[in-house]
């Protein structure tokens, strides 16, 4: 075996110059940046082109896809069968909403604290679980869901309103504007998508989105050479469903109005569809939100039939493409530092 | 007392409801590891046709007699043994070595399907079973009132699962049910063909959850386009309760879980009903995750 | 020698089976041990118990002093023993460098926030984890690999990674099962002179291996299992004129 540098990294390998230089460990991604660029302004200056309508409806696909990548974390990168993840957003929605409406507390206030108290629900309900096979985890999840929503319709300690829920809940306000309509809820939504993917992205790429992945691949094996598998399963499901708690937040905001059948099993069949044909990247969950929440908008006209045509839409995905649309790409590092040579035990000795 | 024992009829007749559906999903389970999502609507569907074929029975506008219950059930749970079998071929064989996630989607798809089809076939309102398929007769067993109904739906689903039992325990057939249950390879090894062992089992579970289906009509009058939910998952909490992928378990589970959500919602809440038999499984999960029959086996490295 | 890893009166059931039993013996700091048995001897499963992956029924095993019975198999390898498996369990869809980088995991720091928001500790924390990756790659011979998926090399080459990936975390100990296991005769050449270029590292190596060859030529002290009995122990050449050992294992080969 050589350890001649291969050619390109010969032409790469001038050291300490060229912006990458600064951060040799990161992902290149050269390729990435002006597609992220182009689609930023595309998002920018598409509301301009949409009538009230569409304006509508892609703000729900976004808080679609801000869920959707909050499921991404837990079941498209660590690989943990998250079914329930709506009760998740249900906490986070009804937390902003009575805090909103008896305190009067600001909306965007309480987004954090909408996350923590969802993100410390999931903590408390996952710890007992989180151990479980894949698909007792998945059946757990669906019976927490059922729960939160039998809890909201039966008005626990007289705060959910009930099978009504909670209605008047306060516009947000940014620096004094107030966020009213849809195309302000937009790019209020959009950008909090692109924060979310632009943090998410990070993660991904470092040391605690490389122990999903193991963890995601092979348990055992990631235990053995040394991840706290159960912590960092933890971890990934309480960032979901912190994220979640978020994008209930301003779920509710949106809506004013929020009661238990927005929160549903299906509700989170949704989202679990969404991410799995996404494939796991962070692309994939936005696409996956698009699929999910807008095409159905599409095919309005078709109104009963279009849940037929998505479930099989979803088999036939499945069958053509298990893996799903944009399965997450390898992550590359930097090892132009090679070039300055190496030696291998099996050769020199 | 009186009202115990009712309750103690009422709980059984729907825990043998639930452990009809649970065979399908134990079964299931046990040869694929897969949780067939797509099951409570085949249940659904059995309902449905129930109904839809025993109206056809009848000539000329009138509804045939009760014995027509017989041959309807009969061939409902033809017609759903053989849409199970079909939805194991193209919804799950396609995906049997691409990972367990995708096949959960699959069988969601197929799910989802199915309801809407049910939906758009026979509409979004519930239906209504004719009395005629609802023999109000009361038997009085022990001074207390009983519903005849209950006492059949127990009867019978007893003798389905005593029939079920006999065949995996005492037949060739059912002993490469069995071998296949426990390891896929060394059954085709020894001559097994797997593949018909899979669509068997497809077969009989969904033929079980059509026969249940029929019940729920006899039994509560009522049926809709998504009971198949909340039937479905407390059936797979019953398979669970009792051990997945063990057949006596789903039994023993889909009673037990009749007697507790029964009993449950009569003495403590009828508005957390539903919730009981989640929390019972959640419970279950945390405290034996092999259920009551299940066996523990070490996890080879 | 000091004994750097200590097993007493070490029992492990499964049923009605005894897998280990009884088993007593130490490896030495600094040296090669062999672990050798016939099929079904327990060899694996004394591994398991080490590594935290079984709790024994019986007995203690002590670790620098450090008792490891009752700890997860992540405390053991932040510990320093780093494993290999029989069964090679990679992470196969990742890259040969993220497979030495997960390795690498139980020496990093960053945590979630840093993660997330690309510190400049966790930066710096990444680059030198890349780096020493590479190295270990570098050591057993995979560099031209690293971009490549895990599933892609051949057998050998897996064996190497699942060393690649023990190494970078800094083991005191090495436990490798069957490293030679699908190796052909070149292959298991270069792992012999692996072995030995980790020993030399300063690494403790214990190693279950079938390939006698291989034993009798990197191992300095061997432990002889016959149905979770420990039956000698000994230098290779005291295990080769053992009759026990040759009426136990080698007659039967």
């Amino acid at each position: 075996m050589t350890n001649a540098p291969r050619p390109e990294n010969t032409r790469r390998s001038a050291p300490s110059s060229g912006p990458l230089r600064t951060k040799p460990g990161a992902v290149l991604q050269h390729a990435k940046i002006p597609a992220l660029i182009a689609l930023t302004a595309l998002a920018a200056v598409l509301p301009l082109a949409l009538n009230p309508y569409w304006t509508a409806v892609f703000v729900s696909i976004g808080l679609g896809a801000l869920l959707s990548l909050s499921l991404n974390v837990i079941l498209g990168r660590a690989g943990i069968f998250n079914m329930g993840h709506a009760a998740f957003y249900a906490v986070g929605a009804y937390v902003t909403a009575i805090l909103n409406t008896r305190y009067q507390i600001p909306v965007l206030w309480l987004l954090p604290v909408a996350g923590a108290a969802s993100g410390l629900c999931a903590l408390l309900a996952a710890r007992p679980i989180i151990h479980l096979r894949g698909d007792y985890l998945l059946i757990v999840t669906v019976g927490i869901v059922e729960i939160v929503r039998i809890a909201l319709v039966n008005d626990v300690g007289g705060l959910t309103g009930g099978a009504n829920g909670i209605f008047g809940i306060a516009r947000p306000e940014i620096f004094g504007i107030r966020i009213r309509r849809d195309i302000q809820f937009y790019y209020l939504v959009w950008g909090a998508v692109g924060l979310t993917v632009a943090l998410f992205s990070r993660l991904d790429r470092s040391r605690v989105g490389r122990a999903l992945s193991c963890i995601k691949e092979d348990d055992t094996a990631a235990e053995g050479c040394g991840i706290d598998v159960a912590r960092y399963k933890l971890l990934a499901f309480g960032l979901g469903a912190f994220w979640a708690g978020m994008a209930g937040a301003l779920f509710a905001a949106k809506m004013t109005i929020i009661s238990p059948g927005s929160f549903t099993f299906w509700d989170s069949v949704l989202l679990f569809a969404a991410v799995t044909l996404g494939g796991g990247s962070q692309a994939g969950a936005v696409l996956g939100a698009f699929l999910v929440f807008g095409l159905p908008e599409i095919f309005r006209d078709f109104a009963s039939a279009r849940m037929l045509v998505f479930g099989l839409a979803l088999m036939a995905m499945m069958v053509v493409r298990p893996q799903g649309l944009l399965p997450p790409a390898p992550r590359r590092y930097d090892t132009r530092f090679r070039a300055r040579g190496g030696r291998a035990a099996g050769d020199g000795a | 007392m009186d009202q115990l024992f009712q309750q103690l009829v009422n709980g059984l007749a729907v825990g043998g409801i639930y452990a009809l559906v649970a065979l399908g999903y134990t079964m299931v389970y046990g040869v694929l590891k897969l949780i067939n999502f797509a099951h409570g609507d085949l249940f659904t569907i059995g309902a449905y046709l129930g109904l839809t074929l025993f109206v056809a029975m009848g000539s000329a506008g009138t509804l045939p007699g009760f014995a027509a219950v017989l041959p309807v059930a009969v061939m409902v749970m033809g017609l759903t043994a053989l849409l199970g079998g079909v939805l194991e071929r193209v919804a799950y064989r396609p995906l049997r070595k691409a990972g367990r996630l995708s096949a959960v989607v699959s069988a969601l798809g197929a799910s989802i399907f199915f309801q809407n089809a049910v939906m758009l076939v026979w509409g979004a309102n519930y239906e209504v079973y004719p009395e005629v398929m609802r023999p109000s007769a009361v038997i009085f067993l022990f001074d207390t009132g009983v519903p005849l109904i209950r006492l059949l739906i127990i009867g019978v689903s007893l003798l389905l699962m005593l029939t079920l039992y006999g065949f995996i325990h005492h037949t060739r057939t059912g002993t490469a049910v069995r071998a296949a249950a426990i390891d896929q390879g060394a059954a085709a090894l020894m001559g097994i063909n797997v593949n018909r062992i899979i669509t068997l089992v497809f077969l009989i579970g969904a033929g079980l959850g059509g026969a249940a289906g029929i019940m729920v009509g006899m039994s509560y009058g009522q049926i809709d386009f998504s009971m198949g939910f909340s039937y479905g998952l407390k059936a797979f909490t019953a398979a669970v309760l009792g051990g997945i992928g063990n057949i006596p378990g789903a039994m023993l589970g889909g009673m037990l879980l009749g007697l507790i959500e029964t009993l449950g919602s009569a003495y403590l809440t009828i508005a957390w009903k539903d919730a009981i038999s989640f929390l019972v499984l959640i419970l279950i999960l945390i405290i034996r995750p092999t259920g009551i029959l299940g066996e523990r086996t070490a996890e080879k490295l | 020698m000091n004994p750097l890893l200590r097993l007493t009166n070490v029992t492990k059931r499964f049923g009605g089976l005894i897998a280990v039993n009884d088993v007593s013996f130490s490896a030495d700091e600094g040296c090669i041990t062999g672990i050798i048995g016939p099929n079904g001897a327990g060899k694996t499963t004394l591994f398991n118990l080490v590594t935290g992956n079984y709790a024994p029924d019986g007995g203690d095993i002590l670790f620098r002093g450090v008792s490891l019975p009752g700890r997860k198999p992540h405390e053991i390898v932040d510990l320093g023993v780093a494993r290999t498996f029989q069964s090679i369990r990679l992470f196969s869809s990742l890259s040969v460098l993220e497979n030495a980088l997960a390795g690498r995991h139980c020496r990093m720091r960053a945590g979630l926030l840093a993660s997330m928001f690309g510190t400049a500790a966790q930066r710096r924390e990444e680059r030198a984890a890349v780096e020493r990756a590479v190295q270990e790659l570098e050591f057993t011979g995979l560099a031209e690999f690293l971009n490549d998926k895990a599933g892609s090399l051949s057998y050998g080459n897996r064996r190497l990674l699942e060393i690649a990936r023990a190494l970078a975390s800094d083991p005191v100990l090495i436990a490798l099962d069957e490293p030679a296991g699908s190796m052909n005769q070149p292959e298991t050449e270069v792992l012999v002179r692996l072995i030995r270029a980790v020993r030399d590292r300063g690494i403790t190596v214990m190693l279950i291996e079938h390939d006698m060859g291989l034993v009798m030529q990197v191992c300095e002290k061997l432990i002889v299992l016959e149905y979770g009995i420990k039956i000698a122990e000994g230098s290779p050449a005291e295990i080769r004129d053992n009759p026990r050992v040759v009426e136990a294992y080698l007659g039967q080969d």
